[in-house]
């Protein structure tokens, strides 16, 4: 393929970049922000895999089997414990507004400036090179794709080698979307839209070349796989064998555990970045999940890779392109590129901008203020120095990854020098991790255990690896420091077994654990780090009260504080944004003594701008200090913690007197419905009883008046006076009986039923009934025997009621019909139908509510009480039955009930 | 007093509609009864009765809307109502003298106070 091909492709998807970062700044304008997504998040965590995951794991896979899935096991791990771990650690940076690793190490131990310089320098150390392995990916990869021979090493070459322009493009970039504000502490929207974009194209690109790979030139999985199998190469591979090396795995677990977290870039995407804690919930499965997508291919294609590549002698390392590039896919080759770039671009991008930030915060920044005269109350006139040294870092980083790259990087394979930059910056992990969950971890210690670990990685995985490569003689790595045979840098202290990694791992993270935890336990603290200690570890305690975790003593002036962040911040936003927080914790502004809390805050504040360390240079220059005393500070903790504890007991006061309020509205209310449900039964009763007792008076009074009348009008009104009395009699009974069932009072008698003879009597009892009208009765029972567990009396009950329903709404002639079915083991079902005129489907479910018919005009006037279907559901729920009714208007309707099985 | 009164009883009850049409005739009026609401509405529509007794609560029409009916019409405006109802909440009385009727009297009654205050009415 032509290489200008490739350099366009290249460059516009630079473009792309530009694009999707200016895209997400300007929705942030709108004020709909792109990365307040917890998805967002996740993806941009996927910077974790970088070019070695792209093309490094197949090349693993290819050469040492499984053993690629350690780094990302470790992780996956490691996501399980980012809600107690990182969420603790974000909140800390957001409190103390810590933008760097190295700021959060320094200020934990008592602002200290060594130590940000300390973990500054070991970041360059361990992570440039990291940088330069991307650089060679993208050259590499970008002359397997064109066919061209590599420029060749050395300074030289360097103008006629396209990893330079693509190096200046990005630089362009990171400067552009890095440093667009001041305060480093604010988030890069841009910058973190771009990465999750790269993370989506890197994942898309590679699970196509799989799709290609095992679709494509293989027929699926099982093709691929079990012509592996029959590979001789590939099968020694993946035999758990002698050689597989469980301490390697373990090491490489634990290391990757911690680089999820301690590198640089994964610290700035984790942690500065973060919008939400609860976005970690979302990462916490979806990070995991990305992980898992994108080394679902690696196996096919390094097994596709090396059976089909195996032996023309092509870098298992580059089997990603090559298999579509070998196989004519010229499209696909250059996607697979993209993926490749922006693996590597999205990783260069944001390790620049952490480490640049380290860089301009801890090491260049201090040196400006210390040469220039600063204190001149400048309107924001060192806001462009600070931007013009952190663009600086950006080039200065950029360049030295370019010369490693040019001059050493040559002589790795892409996966060791990664290895080697993952067990530099777990070297923080003990003074991070003791610093946040153990008070009494102290300066000292997190000095001594950096420092040794430092040595000892340098000392056991670059000395080798410089050695390997020539800048020094092999003699050290054979026959050890001074030639003492036990301090050979890839078997120390006589160390053998491990491989060279795990090997430089377990012996830097001893020395560094023994020292950091023994010199913290033999150290005497600060007050600064005794104060520092309490805030960290109780975090979560401190960080609802803001004000109590700030702490200075001394005399400053007003003037002075806003002049030091004016020349920052510029006048205008120095006022105003110490003005605010003043009002905001009813702070006096005295407009010549500084109150010390407003002291703390421009420190704060300013610590943002320039990282702690200069922060706090800064700050004492312009007052006068007063060294605190340990007493002074764990009086101002005490104080603090009671106040919190006090806070807390009144929250969780009023609190319960809430609840308990709800409590008593919600019981109140419930009161009241009863008492409503109470009234208008009560009322619907009384309605119900008023009209026959109307009548019953009227024909009374008749009788009793009219002794001229005769006699069989007299008998007429006197038969209708009893009728309309046990009218009211069955009335009262039923009410009592829907009462007993509504208060839970009615026991059932229940005994074994035969359920054929219950329904014979119950015909029986309404035969008159049904003789009157003229009606067939007929009754559907199968041979088999019910036996039945119900209170006969009840059922009975029912039964009656339905079917006088029945009768009652069957048209003269008519017929009545009672079946049993039994379509399952558990239950029965009875059905009584009539050929009536049916209910509308719209009343099916209120006909079973008491006094329906009074309530319903339409219906209104039955014989009965209005009752009936109510007392049979009731009776029949007791039961652990149902009861419904199945019915179209003018089709007759068909009651239901089920009943329990024995 | 010019022709005989004539009263129009109507309640879907039919013991109540017995004894009051028995009632009616003892004491000399011209009674016509009626089962339901649209029997009334067609009865009071031929026949211009003097007074009806109205039940409320009816299965198609209610006592309500037939006094809504004989209120708005012409034909009928020297036509009394009297409601008889169960419903004895105050809103449902005074709805019912809003309505224009003369006499609201709740279910039971004594036929005997009943039938001195219709004749007061129609006398």
């Amino acid at each position: 393929m032509n290489n200008i091909v490739a350099i366009i492709a290249a460059l516009c998807y630079l473009a792309m970049l530009f694009a999707v970062a200016y895209y997400a700044e300007y929705r942030l304008r709108q004020g709909k922000s792109l990365i307040n997504n917890g998805y967002v998040y996740a993806l941009s965590l996927g910077v974790y895999c970088t070019a070695w995951t792209y093309y490094g794991s197949v090349g693993q896979a290819s050469t040492r089997g499984i053993e690629f899935l350690a780094v990302y096991i470790g992780p996956t791990i490691m996501a399980a414990l980012f809600w107690p771990v990182l969420r603790k650690i974000i909140r800390i940076c957001k409190t103390q507004r810590i933008n760097s690793i190295a700021d959060l190490i320094s200020i934990r131990y008592g602002k200290n400036f060594s130590l940000a310089v300390l973990v500054t320098i070991l970041c360059m150390v361990g992570i440039i090179p990291y940088i330069a392995l991307q650089l060679k990916a993208i050259s590499g990869s970008m002359n397997i794709l064109t066919g061209v021979a590599d420029a060749g090493t050395g300074l030289n070459n360097i103008l006629s080698d396209n990893t330079f322009y693509i190096a200046a493009v990005l630089a362009f970039f990171i400067i552009l979307f890095g440093t667009r504000s001041i305060d480093a502490s604010e988030k890069h929207e841009g910058l973190v839209a771009a990465i999750a974009f790269e993370s989506l194209i890197k994942l898309v690109a590679f699970i196509a070349v799989g799709l290609f790979v095992t679709f494509g030139l293989f027929n699926g999985f099982g093709d691929i796989f079990s012509k592996a199998a029959n590979n001789e190469t590939l099968k020694k591979l993946f035999q758990f064998s002698d050689n597989t090396s469980y301490t390697t795995w373990t090491g490489l677990i634990l290391l990757s555990m911690l680089a999820i977290v301690f590198l640089p870039r994964q610290f700035h995407m984790g942690v500065v970045e973060n919008v939400k804690e609860n976005h970690l919930k979302k990462a916490i499965w979806v990070f995991p999940l990305y992980l898992l997508l994108i080394t679902f291919f690696v196996l096919p294609i390094a097994f596709g890779g090396t059976l089909l590549l195996g032996k023309t002698g092509i870098n298992a390392d580059t089997y990603v392109l090559a298999l579509p590039m070998q196989h004519g896919a010229k499209f696909l080759s250059l996607f697979t590129f993209i993926g490749g770039f922006s693996a590597a671009t999205s990783m260069i991008i944001v390790e620049t901008i952490a480490i640049s930030t380290m860089m301009s915060n801890n090491i260049a920044t201090p040196l400006l203020l210390a040469s220039q005269k600063f204190k001149t109350k400048g309107d924001g006139q060192l806001t462009n120095p600070i931007l013009n040294i952190r663009r600086f870092s950006i080039l200065l980083i950029v360049a030295l990854a370019l010369l490693y790259d040019k001059l050493v990087a040559q002589h790795f394979t892409l996966v060791s020098i990664g290895m080697v930059s993952f067990a530099a910056v777990a070297q923080f992990a003990p003074a991070v991790l003791g610093g946040i969950y153990w008070k009494q971890a102290s300066k000292k210690g997190a000095i001594a255990g950096i420092s040794i670990g430092f040595v000892v990685w340098f000392f056991t995985a670059v000395i080798p690896s410089m050695a390997s490569s020539g800048f020094i003689s092999m003699q050290i790595v054979n026959n050890g420091l001074f030639g003492w045979s036990f301090l050979k840098p890839l078997s120390l202290f006589g160390m053998q077994g491990m491989d060279s990694v795990t090997h430089c791992f377990f012996w830097s993270m001893l020395f560094n654990i023994i020292a950091f935890v023994s010199i913290s336990l033999n150290s005497r603290r600060s007050a600064q780090e005794v104060y520092q200690a309490e805030i960290f570890v109780d975090i979560f305690r401190y960080s609802a009260t803001p004000d109590s975790n700030m702490i200075w003593k001394g005399t400053a002036y007003l003037p002075d504080l806003n002049s030091l962040l004016a020349n920052f911040l510029g006048n205008e936003r120095a006022e105003k944004i110490i003005v605010t927080y003043a009002n905001r914790h009813k702070i006096p502004i005295d407009t010549k003594k500084a109150d010390p809390r407003l002291v703390a805050f421009a420190e704060k504040v300013l610590g943002g701008v320039i990282g702690s360390a200069s922060a706090r240079i800064m700050v004492s220059s312009v007052t006068k200090e007063e060294e605190l005393k340990i007493d002074e500070v764990l009086k101002i903790l005490r104080e603090s913690q009671q106040m919190m504890e006090l806070n807390k007991e009144l929250r969780k006061r009023s609190i319960d007197l809430q609840k308990a309020t709800d409590q008593l509205i919600a019981a109140n209310r419930q009161l009241q419905d009863i008492d409503k449900t109470k009234d208008e039964f009560l009322y619907t009763v009384t309605h119900e009883l008023r009209t026959p007792i109307t009548s019953i008076r009227a024909m009374a009074e008749i009788v009793h008046d009219n002794t001229d009348m005769d006699e069989e009008q007299r008998q007429h009104f006197l038969s209708a006076v009893i009728k309309e009395t046990e009218r009211l009699s069955h009335l009262i009974t039923q009410v009592l009986n829907l009462e007993k069932y509504e208060s839970g009072k009615q026991q059932l008698n229940s005994s074994s039923v035969q359920m054929n003879s219950l329904i014979k009597d119950a015909v029986q009892s309404i035969q008159p009934l049904a003789n009157e009208k003229k009606i067939s009765t007929e009754i559907k029972i199968p041979d088999s025997m019910f036996l039945v567990q119900c209170d006969a009396d009840l059922i009975m009950q029912v039964l009656t009621n339905l079917l006088s329903n029945a009768v009652k709404f069957a048209p003269v002639n008519g017929s009545v019909t009672v079946a049993v079915h039994s379509n399952n083991y558990d239950e029965l079902q009875v059905w009584v139908e009539d050929n009536g005129k049916g209910i509308d489907a719209g009343l099916h479910e209120l006909i079973f509510d008491k006094f329906f018919q009074a309530k319903n005009q339409t219906l209104r006037k039955p014989e009965g009480s209005g009752l009936g279907l109510a007392i049979c559901k009731k009776i029949i729920n007791l039961h652990g039955g149902n009861i419904w009714v199945e019915s179209e208007l003018n089709k007759g309707s068909k009651f239901i009930f089920t009943l329990p099985l024995i | 007093m010019s022709a005989v009164k004539k009263i129009l009883v109507v309640d879907d009850d039919p013991y109540i509609l017995m004894s009051l049409e028995f009632l009616m005739k003892k004491n000399g009026f011209d009674v016509m009864v009626a089962r339901n609401g649209t029997e009334a509405l067609d009865i009071v529509e031929k026949q211009l009765p003097d007074l009806v007794l109205l039940d409320i609560m009816m299965p198609d029409v209610d006592g309500y809307e037939i006094c809504k009916h004989i209120k708005s019409s012409k034909k009928l405006k020297d036509a009394k109502v009297v409601f008889m109802s169960a419903k004895s909440k105050e809103a449902d009385i005074k709805k019912g003298y809003d309505l224009g009727a003369s006499l609201y009297i709740t279910k039971p009654f004594s036929t005997r106070e009943m039938m001195k205050q219709i004749k007061e009415l129609i006398a």
